[in-house]
């Protein structure tokens, strides 16, 4: 292996980008991208804990079957903050914005973003967003749901919609600004020597998000901006009464929001391919069609946003099209299951916390891609449109794939942004925890949604209680797994061993760099001579 | 920092001044793609509703005073050609040429501006603002308002652009006169000029599609 990094590799310099400087100061209007990458990492720890203990609650709540915890506009306004939060404060950044803003300069070698102002920039504006979305849920929440469909958002709900759709506006120009300095990075300032091909699959995987991030994005703004028009100002463009068309807001909304759960999920699968190589030293199986998978899966995913409106007024031979295209979907998905699983035969596996967590993310994401072909299905879908089988879904892909991708990463990079060494006993019981909460929880939450129980609904017959029961216990299994590495994680930062540079004997550049790295990152001029994953262990028969 | 010290020393995340050219050029045709998704979203809507109702659409062109979104026509691709001149004369070191040909880019944008409120308050003065106040239209109803919701969407979110590009200009010509932009450091006058030059073409768009449409 050979970079020509010239660091010494298993030294810590005394000077790092975390005691760079300690002032308050320093780190509000830092424009180190790692530093930035720390900021999102609070703010997003945050948002998480916060949609959690709303999910947390409606779970309890749903024990029963007449929902006896909570009244019933409590329990919209919780469902709906939840979603809210989770999609526009925790999923959509989790990765990009703090593994990504912390690891997309160092892959590529290089020593910041292409505007690390904007970088910063990006934090406030999440910020700025959240505080909206903050301030609607404590004056009183939002009960439209997170898709925000009108014309009950514009005319009927008499909650805190503007307030919300103001945020997530707001908040949808720091993922534009991420998503744009990333495409200019990868695009501008790879080392020399790192072609295309040889730069690490979380990078491809970056680039597929950010593209995402910058085509969708701003159609969601408009559409959101038009919503909140029509509220304010008396706008009539998605009103029935007035002539207007509700669907069109569902199309315009949807144009964003279904590739926005590429936003989530193309990002995990990039770390999982990080992870997978790392844990079983072994090169990636089929590196080109991994790498080529992510741009698919980002091109096709702006082309089947009409398979959530199968159900309404939208035309069936539009639905057959969208139909059609979102089974194409699985194609590109399956290239990535297949190929990981390839790569892990006769590999010499190691079974560490993070590749427990790539383990769990292949099982649940291919879970979670399965059953979506039963909602790109014109038939099936009308059966099941609406129940708990799409949230159980969406969850196996939202929070079993990118949330498992989250994780897993963090595990595995902990070393490197903090330099410490955390617990792996505890942070294997926390995986297993979580792998088998997730399933306890949204398992039965197919069956109940096959048998008809809607989703959104405060109520449900009573023969359905024991999948809600079994729900609700997998759910707090599922927290504790949640609630475990923020304790040990902590713990690790004051009591932990300091890191050597590779703890975990990992490829690429950012492993040949002191933990934590430098303030400019990379001491020498870098230079990269060899393919991305070359560990010494490669499929048989290759050079 | 003098011009020659710029050309030598791009800022800290670069190694060469061509590769700070090029990444800031990059990035700014991205914001524009993003600017370009951005209006979509309302041609989308104006297309799907001018299909639903297309008599209703020409009919209500008609209220649009198509003297006054000329002249704004106008006065527009006049500003664009000036920014082409300023960009122009940056490129060349022609510092004070290009301070004026901002400077006359910044009087159209005001002129632009002033126009565009002139209208706005004649379609205050006739009832044709969406919302209880509208006045339903004898043949078409509320359906009407779809129409202005429209102008005012797109006219309202263009004229935001066209305000953010005059405090640039203001900031740029200001800037320019101090001696910022150097013949080896023009890219950002550039830069504005992409931006100024999206901000003409949107209403390229938008002139026809809502004034134009009624004429026979």
């Amino acid at each position: 292996m050979s970079y020509a990094t010239g660091t010494s590799t298993n030294q810590s310099p005394a000077r790092n980008y975390l005691n760079a400087a300690h002032t308050v100061k320093s780190w509000l209007l830092t424009v180190d991208h790692k530093r930035i990458a720390i900021l999102y990492l609070i703010s997003v720890t945050v948002a998480f804990f916060l949609g959690g203990v709303a999910a947390f609650i409606f779970r309890l709540d749903l024990l029963t079957p007449e929902g006896d915890l909570l009244r019933s506009d409590t329990y919209n306004r919780l469902f709906t903050m939840h979603g809210v939060i989770m999609v526009f404060l925790f999923l959509v950044p989790s990765i990009p914005a703090t593994l990504g803003n912390f690891l997309v300069p160092v892959m590529i070698g290089a020593r910041d973003l292409a505007f690390p102002r904007l970088n910063l920039a990006s934090w406030y504006m999440y910020m700025a967003g959240a505080a909206f979305i903050l301030y609607a849920i404590i004056a009183g929440g939002v009960d439209t749901g997170w898709t925000f469909y009108t014309p009950y958002s514009t005319a009927f709900s008499n909650t805190h919609v503007a307030m919300t759709l103001v945020g997530v506006f707001i908040a949808g120009f720091s993922s534009i600004f991420t998503g744009l300095n990333f495409i200019v990075t990868i695009h501008k300032m790879r080392a020399p020597g790192l072609t295309w091909f040889r730069l690490p699959l979380f990078i491809w995987a970056h680039y597929a998000t950010s593209l995402i991030m910058v085509l969708a994005t701003p159609v969601l703004a408009v559409t959101l901006f038009l919503a909140a028009l029509e509220r304010l100002a008396g706008l009539g463009i998605f009103d029935p009464a007035r002539g207007g068309d509700p669907v069109l807001y569902q199309h315009l909304f949807w144009f964003y929001s279904h590739p926005a759960v590429y936003i989530m999920i193309l990002p995990s699968l990039g770390v999982t391919a990080e992870l997978i190589t790392c844990f079983c030293r072994k090169n990636i199986f089929g590196y080109k069609f991994v790498a080529g998978s992510s741009i698919a899966i980002a091109v096709l995913g702006f082309l089947v946003w009409g398979h959530h409106m199968f159900v309404t007024s939208q035309s069936p031979y539009a639905g057959i099209v969208f139909s059609v295209i979102s089974y194409l979907v699985a194609v590109p998905s399956a290239i990535k299951v297949f190929n990981f699983t390839a790569t892990i035969y006769r590999g010499s596996v190691s079974w560490e916390s993070p590749m427990i967590y790539a383990l769990g993310f292949i099982g649940l994401f291919l879970i979670g891609g399965l059953t979506g072909l039963f909602l790109a299905n014109l038939g099936t879908d009308v059966h099941l449109h609406d129940t708990y089988f799409v949230v159980a879904h969406f969850h196996y892909i939202m929070v079993g794939g990118a949330l498992m991708g989250y994780l897993g990463g963090l595990h595995f990079w902990w070393p490197k942004i903090t330099g410490k060494l955390y617990n792996e006993f505890w942070a294997r019981i926390a995986a297993a925890l979580v792998f088998v909460g997730f399933n306890l929880t949204f398992f039965p939450q197919f069956i109940v949604g096959y048998l008809g129980n809607p989703r959104r609904y405060h109520f449900y017959p009573p023969e359905f209680q024991v999948y809600h029961v079994l729900s609700t216990a997998g759910s707090t299994v599922l927290g504790l797994g949640y609630l475990l590495p923020l304790f040990y994680l902590t713990y690790s930062l004051f009591k932990g061993k300091a890191a050597p540079a590779n703890p975990w004997g990992a490829k690429g550049l950012e492993w040949e760099i002191p933990s934590p790295p430098p303030t400019e990152n990379f001491l020498k001029p870098v230079t990269v001579t060899e393919e991305a994953y070359a560990y010494p262990l490669r499929k048989p028969g290759a050079k | 920092m003098s011009a020659a010290d710029a050309v030598h020393h791009p800022d800290h995340q670069f190694d060469s001044p061509l590769q700070q050219r090029e990444s800031l050029s990059l990035g700014m045709w991205l914001f524009l793609v993003t600017e370009v998704m951005f209006f979509g979203g309302i041609f989308v809507g104006y297309a799907v509703y001018r299909h639903m109702y297309p008599e209703m659409f020409h009919h209500m062109s008609h209220h649009l005073n198509v003297y006054m979104g000329g002249i704004n026509t106008a006065v527009l691709l006049t500003s664009s050609l000036t920014m082409a001149f300023a960009v122009n004369a940056a490129q060349n070191g022609n510092k004070k040429r290009m301070v004026s040909m901002l400077l006359v880019t910044f009087v159209c944008s005001i002129v632009f501006l002033i126009v565009k409120y002139f209208e706005y308050a004649e379609k205050f003065h006739h009832h044709l603002v969406p919302g209880a106040h509208f006045a339903t239209d004898p043949e078409y109803g509320d359906t009407a308002q779809i129409f202005f919701s429209f102008y005012f969407a797109a006219t309202g979110l263009h004229g935001f652009h066209v305000l953010l590009g005059t405090i640039c200009i203001a900031i740029f010509a200001w800037l320019g006169h101090k001696g910022h932009f150097p013949k080896e450091k023009y890219q950002p006058v550039e830069m504005l000029g992409l931006y100024w030059h999206f901000v003409d073409l949107v209403w390229i768009y938008v002139f026809p599609l809502f004034y134009l449409i009624g004429l026979t």
